[in-house]
């Protein structure tokens, strides 16, 4: 089967990953897509980030999600460090045409949710075939 | 290709490798026993627990959940237990084009390097970072012990 999907991650190489002033590391966010016939929804998880410290662009086609998390780092003696804190970046490149300037989205308990609309044009039609 | 992966699992690096996967089980088994099946890593949440000398804090990343599917505990003096659900919401009728995020139920059980005390636990939950103050039991603050000239 072909790629059909209508997000694609764009790949390593042509991410444009924003240079950083504090040296800090990026981290990719896990995202799911999904797709009705009305729009495109991406849910992605950015634990720690909230609507002010959310950078979301959608430029030519390429929806860009820059999460930018506060230091939450501590001296304190660390009894146990699992996990590393930093920003978190993904683009990706959308398939569909999409309604721009109806685009929304919501951040809530550091789930990020994008409603991407699809233009009039891009949905299915149904097409009534008449018998002869 | 495959020939080649097969006999990786017969060589010593692979046992040497086997070994040291126990090992580091071993060593995190120290912490936590139990982890959530359904999100794909062994252990789940992740957490960062540090100290100073009044209280332990510990930190886990539990985006998308609901505070109400959320519950702390503290037993035995120093078992801290997380325990909770992150529901999927489905968007309606269409179709899944990526699913990395993990759903379902979880138990974390750390057991704390000193005993705390239970009734001064607090727990803040923000954009889905969640935060636990636990202030340590009177016998296991650092103290100053006052030498005596004599």
């Amino acid at each position: 089967m072909a790629d059909n999907s209508a997000i694609t991650q764009k790949s390593r190489a042509e991410q444009t990953t924003p240079e950083t002033t504090w040296g800090g590391a990026y981290f990719t966010p896990r995202v799911d897509t999904f797709e009705t016939e009305d729009e495109l929804t991406l849910f992605a998880d950015l634990p720690g980030v909230s609507a002010e410290d959310l950078d979301l662009r959608y430029e030519n086609g390429e929806l860009f999600v820059h999460g930018k998390v506060q230091s939450r780092r501590s001296g304190r003696q660390a009894w146990l460090n699992e996990y590393e804190v930093g920003d978190f970046y993904r683009a990706f490149s959308i398939g569909e045409s999409i309604d721009s300037g109806r685009i929304s989205a919501e951040c809530k308990n550091g789930a990020l949710t994008v409603h991407l609309p699809k233009v009039e044009h891009a949905k299915p039609k149904q097409i009534t075939v008449r018998g002869g | 290709m495959t020939g080649s992966r097969w006999q990786l699992f017969n060589s010593p690096l692979w046992n040497t490798l086997h070994g040291l996967q126990r090992e580091m089980n071993r060593v995190f088994d120290r912490w936590g026993e139990e982890g959530g099946r359904l999100f794909g890593a062994a252990v789940y949440p992740a957490v960062n627990v540090w100290e100073d000398a009044d209280q332990v804090f510990v930190e886990a990343e539990l985006p998308g959940l609901d505070l109400k599917d959320l519950s702390i505990y503290v037993t035995g003096g120093n078992q801290l237990t997380i325990k909770g659900e992150r529901k999927q919401s489905t968007p309606g009728k269409g179709v899944w084009h990526r699913q990395e995020r993990g759903f379902g139920q979880f138990t974390r059980v750390l057991t704390l390097p000193v005993n705390v005390d239970a009734d001064k636990v607090e727990a803040r939950f923000e954009n889905g970072v969640l935060r636990i103050k636990l202030a340590k039991h009177e016998s296991a603050k650092p103290r100053n012990i006052t030498v005596k000239a004599e």
